[in-house]
């Protein structure tokens, strides 16, 4: 069961340069929040901090709650390789492991950390997986294949495939359409829109109108200038943050007044 | 846009035209004729001098075509044709250069050692009892002491040097870490400048001190030697390897909640595998020949000895140089007789020589070998991309 993500009072750091000031949200479950913002505000840090991920960056640190199910995801004693099972995570660019073939891609999460699987159940994880994703219909057949032989926009869904197989709560999407064309970017938001059904997800994206179409809320992060930490200046209902922004920043940003 | 249609069609027509006349590339048997010209005008030059040899004419020959073909081309081809072929016909001339010592090496190997290499029991043989100039002798015992020594060099130093490269690249990455990581590499840095004979004293040093026997000589003692040469090499190698890998992929292996180690065994190393083979290969095929390290630790020996701990072992280059060392041998009588197994051989004064050079050319087959099959091992494990 999906539940809200909580943050509180967060700041993010790399090395002294607090990078992302004082943020406080909560994420609803099983819906679809969408992070806008002109670039180096900070967004993606913000994302990647919801499962740790900023901590692989050398000397990227966080203060402050971030909490999942009632749990500080921060406190002492937790170990972000349990917190990166229940948060998964898309990257902008495409990255199946190249020595995997399709099937072997999808397994990762259980093969890579030495889990015995049953064939059988295998197979039916793979395939759930791939229809979850979409991909099933156009790889079933070449399941033993490299995964880097796909396109790209099959890749990025190998991926989202990937993500969904270990089961998390909470699917990250940092700008998991950017390198991809219109026709995959529409098969990926079609995707996004059948996911929220199972799972909580948190996407970046540079493209408002995308934005629009799959969020449920959106949040506008914005930065003073260079060298200032970006803030989150407003999250709210979509529909409403496109419409009536109650920040005159948000709505400069959204009709297109700069950045 | 309020351009008509006429002005469209117009627009070409008032464009200068594409120049044919001026630049133009020529069929490739110009080039072949003004090199021919140039190979009898060197031929003549030559002739006339009374210094006449096809090395000559080549290399002349050569050296006229820079000058002819550039000037004919100049002329027909205009002038960037002109310059690319002529930049074309020295980077082929580098590239010539480059291949004569390799060519000759191999061809002067092959010519003087495949008669011994051949000769029955070379390869299955050792030394016992082989005296003077005895047509007799194997190598067998040398090529297994080579490799025994080589084995255990690389198990010393593939790990050392494989963990050493992994530590720099995935966790020498911030604070003190960072620093010792510098440290490291640059010792690594100053070991990959140590004379061999210095890695051969090293290893002398270490044992006479363990053991205080100064008189010891073991294949171990090699083996230290070697892996202190070879660990810098492994560990350059692999640490760019590993540093080729992607942060993509260990970044996707730990959004799947793969912890760290696992990441970098299963997603890491695998991917990096080729090249990790290829850098191991190299490192191996760098100490296969060394000589000097050898000669102090392990010694000489005309019998088989496998024995890593105890007792001298004869290993290929030691071989090579103490034959070589040997020179013409004398021949007294036209046969001797081996003390050992009592079978009369007939004498050879070259006899030396042959075993020397066979002997080298069996190292470089090893190092061959190895090359190929660290081909093999990339070609089957490297990322595929393939549809």
């Amino acid at each position: 069961m999906p539940q809200a993500i909580t943050v509180e009072d967060l700041n993010i750091y790399y090395g002294d340069f607090l990078a992302v000031e004082n943020v406080n949200v909560v994420i609803e479950p099983r819906s679809v929040t969408a992070l806008i913002g002109p670039s180096g505000c900070g967004k993606s840090t913000f994302l990647r901090t919801l499962n740790r991920m900023h901590e692989v960056i050398p000397g990227a640190r966080a203060e402050g709650t971030v909490e999942i199910e009632g749990q500080n995801i921060y406190a002492a004693g937790v170990d972000p390789v349990n917190v990166r099972r229940r948060v998964g995570m898309v990257f902008q660019k495409p990255n199946p492991f190249p020595t995997m073939s399709i099937r072997d891609n999808v397994l990762a999460g259980v093969k890579l950390n030495n889990k015995r699987i049953s064939k059988s159940d295998a197979d039916a994880l793979v395939e759930k997986s791939l229809k979850g994703a979409n991909l099933w219909n156009e790889v079933k057949d070449r399941l033993d294949k490299p995964g880097m032989g796909l396109s790209g926009g099959q890749q990025q869904r190998l991926c989202i495939a990937r993500t969904i197989a270990v089961r998390p709560e909470v699917v990250l999407m940092d700008e998991p359409c950017s390198a991809l064309d219109p026709i995959s970017t529409l098969a990926i938001e079609d995707l996004i829109h059948e996911m929220k059904e199972e799972f909580t997800i948190v996407i970046v994206t540079h493209n408002m109108q995308q934005a629009s179409r799959v969020s449920d809320r959106t949040g506008f992060f914005n930065i003073a200038g260079t060298g200032k930490p970006g803030k989150l200046i407003e999250i709210d209902d979509t529909e409403k943050m496109f419409t009536n922004p109650a920040n005159k920043q948000t709505e400069d940003y959204i009709s297109g007044r700069f950045g | 846009m309020s351009e008509t249609p006429a002005a469209h069609t117009a627009a070409p027509a008032a464009r200068a035209r594409i120049d044919t006349t001026s630049e133009r590339h020529l069929p490739w048997y110009h080039l072949a004729l003004t090199g021919l010209a140039s190979a009898v005008l060197a031929a003549i030059i030559l002739l006339a001098l009374g210094k006449l040899s096809i090395a000559g004419v080549v290399v002349l020959g050569y050296l006229l075509h820079l000058i002819i073909g550039f000037a004919y081309s100049r002329v027909r081809e205009g002038r960037r044709w002109a310059t690319d072929r002529f930049v074309s016909l020295l980077v082929f001339g580098a590239f010539g250069l480059a291949l004569i010592p390799l060519v000759s090496l191999l061809m002067e190997v092959i010519v003087r050692g495949a008669p011994r290499l051949v000769a029955p029991g070379f390869l299955t043989g050792d030394m016992a009892g082989v005296i003077g100039g005895m047509d007799a002798g194997g190598i067998w015992h040398a090529i297994v002491g080579t490799l025994l020594v080589t084995f255990w060099a690389s198990v010393i130093s593939v790990p050392i040097g494989l963990f050493t490269a992994i530590f720099l690249v995935e966790y020498a990455r911030t604070g003190w870490m960072k620093v010792l990581g510098k440290g490291i590499t640059f010792l690594v840095d100053v070991m990959t400048g140590i004379p061999s004979i210095v890695a051969g004293l090293f290893g002398l040093a270490l044992f006479v001190t363990v053991t205080s026997n100064p008189g010891i000589r073991i294949g171990m003692m090699g083996a230290v030697a070697l892996s202190l040469l070879m660990i810098p090499t492994v560990v350059r190698s692999s640490e760019e390897m590993i540093r080729l890998v992607p942060m993509d992929l260990r970044e996707a292996s730990y959004a799947l909640g793969v912890p760290k180690w696992l990441t970098i065994v299963r997603v890491v190393l695998r991917t990096a595998i080729a090249g990790l083979t290829t850098s191991v290969t190299l490192a191996v095929a760098r100490v296969i020949g060394e000589t000097a390290p050898l000669l102090l630790t392990v010694g000489a020996l005309p019998l088989l000895n496998t024995n890593m701990v105890s007792g001298r072992m004869q290993t290929l280059p030691t071989f090579i140089n103490s034959q070589y060392k040997l020179g013409n041998a004398v021949c007294n009588s036209d046969t001797l007789t081996n003390p050992i197994t009592g079978i009369e051989h007939a004498c050879s004064v070259a006899i030396n020589f042959d075993r020397a050079w066979a002997a080298a050319l069996v190292l470089i087959m090893i190092v061959m070998v190895l090359n190929i099959v660290a081909r093999l091992v990339s070609y089957f494990f490297a990322p595929k991309s393939g549809r």
